[in-house]
């Protein structure tokens, strides 16, 4: 792997839940329970898992659009939970998020040009004509015209907006960006479009990509290695192609089986039983193993943890094997 | 009781659809929308935002929205006239022969009433039975669509549950009258992956045990070849192809159904570059005259942007709406 761009270590957060003001008994939820995992420069990590698992809460805690209960991030070596406010505020240049909902992400009173120019007069970077200038080349860059630049959001489809999210977060030039959901909204041809552009980009920029999705399919296409959360925690953390063809854990597993596909044909999901249990009240021992189909006694008291089991594979299961 | 009918013998179809139409004011929605569906058997429609799936089902329940004008030659459950049946009795159609599940199963319920309540509402509006035994038949609805302690979740209001909860309740309210035919409008489109695997497992439990016609609206192609018998692909209110699932997506004959089958990512060996199809769906007031198509297909030639093509026969129980299946030559519809 190339040397880490970031490097997340122990990281957590905790909500807690109920109002201050009244007496309703307060409690707490960890979102995100001690997960540590690194992506190299020009790498795109796939993020996976069902809702409630913690990933979105993941991709903001990267960004310190909220804060860290305890843990760390290292942005290219620096320690970013440290940096006092106008030094995060630079070092977010570098470091941009595109949102899965493009309606409610751009500022209606808008136009697109506006809204991709914003960051930069945000950050002081530049003059009107530099701005102008890379507009063009923006626009030119997720494939819209120049003429759309005097639009507005409410006047363009799903994807074009997604464009334009896209677009705005490019502008300062980003290392690193977070994909929250970013194809999940639009429809199937759009989001093959999307996906392309985000490939051409990662390629012409060398970009790196924390990539968050519920869809395998799509982590899958873009991902060079693959991340999968449960109730907090990551379960598994491999290559792309160890996941897909030779997942350990039995709830990777039970994810890759729940997929409908068009190769697969006809009745070919297999399901597990269960809901996900509420992250307020974990179960006990592994979180998985009220939903686990080999679970033993030693699941139920004992969590297990994360494991090497190969080179760059990672498994958090106590009857994990290589197959 | 079988009967030979001048036009010869032919099964008793649950569902009879023929030239369906619907528009609003100027502006068509619906275009000449035709099929039938047989007990037992499932009928996926696919399309993408726009393409009129939704209004299909909302017509064939009669449930257009306000100013929504519905046109059709034939529209027929279980031989009965759909189109001069009287609004009383399009009531007790719908919830006791039709039942309906959406995608939302938390804007589908009220918020202010147990579960239970509502489930047996249901069998009280269309059953007459009394309030005892509406809420013993509830109380198994939700004890057969695999809710635990049903007892005690009877009693429970729809915030207390999970998504893949609510929507099995939904599933128990569409079903408590063993309707002939349910239509799903993407159903588990906001559940997570291995709820929609249960959910679609106990669908077709259900169907199985009721025999049901099931009509399944989706934009997901992968839940539709694995859930359905036979696929109706549409774009901009026109069916482009028809056909068994396994044709569809063995063996698609319309460019927009290739098109759409190679956007999806695949779960396995090397990602290759997406085949995207190019542009966006247009807006429905402004379709193109030609084929609806034409200007995002890539095997579309000048003919295609005048002539208006029809569903034609390509293969057996397989239609498409395309004119390379008839080596670019337009044919006027038959008459």
């Amino acid at each position: 792997m190339k040397p880490p761009l970031l490097s997340v270590r122990n990281l957590r957060k905790e909500f807690s839940t109920g109002s201050r003001s009244t007496l309703k008994k307060r409690g707490r939820i960890l979102a995100v329970d001690d997960i540590s995992f690194d992506i190299g420069a020009g790498e795109t990590l796939g993020l996976v898992g069902e809702s409630g698992c913690g990933k979105t809460t993941t991709g903001r805690l990267i960004l310190r659009l909220i804060e860290p209960t305890s843990g760390s991030v290292t942005f290219d070596g620096t320690d970013i939970l440290a940096l006092p406010p106008p030094e995060m505020r630079a070092l977010r240049r570098q470091m941009q998020i595109v949102f899965q909902d493009p309606f409610g992400a751009l500022n209606p009173r808008m136009t697109v040009g506006e809204l991709i120019v914003e960051p930069l007069v945000v950050h002081g970077v530049g003059d009107a004509v530099s701005h102008e200038r890379k507009l063009r080349d923006l626009l030119n860059r997720v494939g819209l015209s120049v003429w759309q630049a005097g639009r507005f959001p409410h006047e363009m489809s799903g994807g074009q907006r997604q464009r334009v999210c896209i677009a705005r977060a490019l502008a300062l030039n980003p290392a690193f960006l977070v994909l929250d959901e970013a194809v999940s909204a639009l429809d199937v041809s759009v989001q093959a479009q999307t996906l392309n552009l985000l490939a051409d980009l990662r390629r012409d920029l060398g970009l790196t990509y924390l990539f968050i999705s519920h869809d395998l399919g799509v982590v899958h296409h873009i991902s060079d290695r693959v991340a999968v959360m449960y109730l907090g925690q990551i379960v598994e953390i491999a290559a792309r192609r160890t996941i897909f063809g030779a997942a350990a854990h039995p709830y990777t597993q039970a994810l890759l089986n729940s997929v409908p596909s068009v190769k697969k044909g006809r009745k070919s999901f297999f399901t597990i039983a269960g809901d996900v249990p509420s992250p307020a009240n974990p179960p006990p021992g592994c979180r998985f193993h009220t939903r686990c189909p080999i679970a033993v006694a030693q699941c139920r008291t004992d969590p297990p943890q994360l494991r090497p089991l190969a080179d760059g594979h990672l498994v958090s299961c106590h009857l994990a094997t290589t197959p | 009781m079988p009967s030979a009918t001048p036009t010869g013998p032919k099964p008793p179809s649950l569902l009879e659809v023929e030239d369906l139409s619907v528009s609003f004011g100027s502006l068509n929605i619906l275009n000449g929308v035709s099929f039938r569906l047989n007990p037992g058997e499932t009928l996926g429609i696919v399309g993408e935002s726009g393409s009129g799936k939704s209004m299909t089902a909302l017509a064939l329940m009669r449930l257009l929205p306000r100013g929504g004008q519905l046109n059709a030659k034939r529209l027929e459950l279980q031989g009965e006239d759909m189109l001069s049946a009287t609004e009383t009795r399009l009531e007790s159609l719908r919830g006791a022969e039709i039942g309906m599940i959406f995608q939302e199963p938390m804007t589908a319920l009220n918020p202010v009433l147990t579960v239970g309540a509502q489930i047996a509402e249901t069998a009280r509006r269309h059953q007459n039975v009394s309030r005892a035994e509406a809420r013993n038949r509830a109380i198994e609805a939700l004890r057969r669509v695999g809710i635990p302690s049903p007892e005690q979740r009877f009693y429970d209001y729809p915030h207390h549950m999970s998504g893949g909860m609510r929507q099995r309740v939904m599933i128990a309210m569409a079903l408590i009258c063993r309707p002939k035919l349910l239509i799903g409008d993407e159903p588990t489109t906001a559940l997570d992956v291995t709820i929609q695997a249960q959910i679609l497992d106990l669908m077709l439990d259900l169907q199985d045990e009721y025999h049901m016609g099931i009509i399944l609206i989706s934009h997901d192609l992968g839940v539709v070849s694995a859930f359905t018998d036979r696929v109706m692909i549409m774009y901009l209110g026109q069916v482009l192809e028809e056909a068994s699932a396994t044709d569809i997506f063995t063996n698609p004959r319309h460019p927009y159904t290739e098109a759409l089958l190679a956007s999806i990512p695949e779960l396995e060996g090397e990602p290759q570059r997406l085949n995207a199809i190019r542009g966006s769906v247009p807006p429905i007031h402004s379709q193109p005259a030609g084929c609806r198509f034409a200007p995002r297909c890539d095997h579309a030639r000048p003919v295609c942007e005048t002539a208006r093509p029809v569903l034609t026969p390509v293969g057996p129980g397989h239609r498409a709406a395309c004119i390379r299946n008839t080596g670019y030559r337009f044919q006027e519809p038959a008459r």
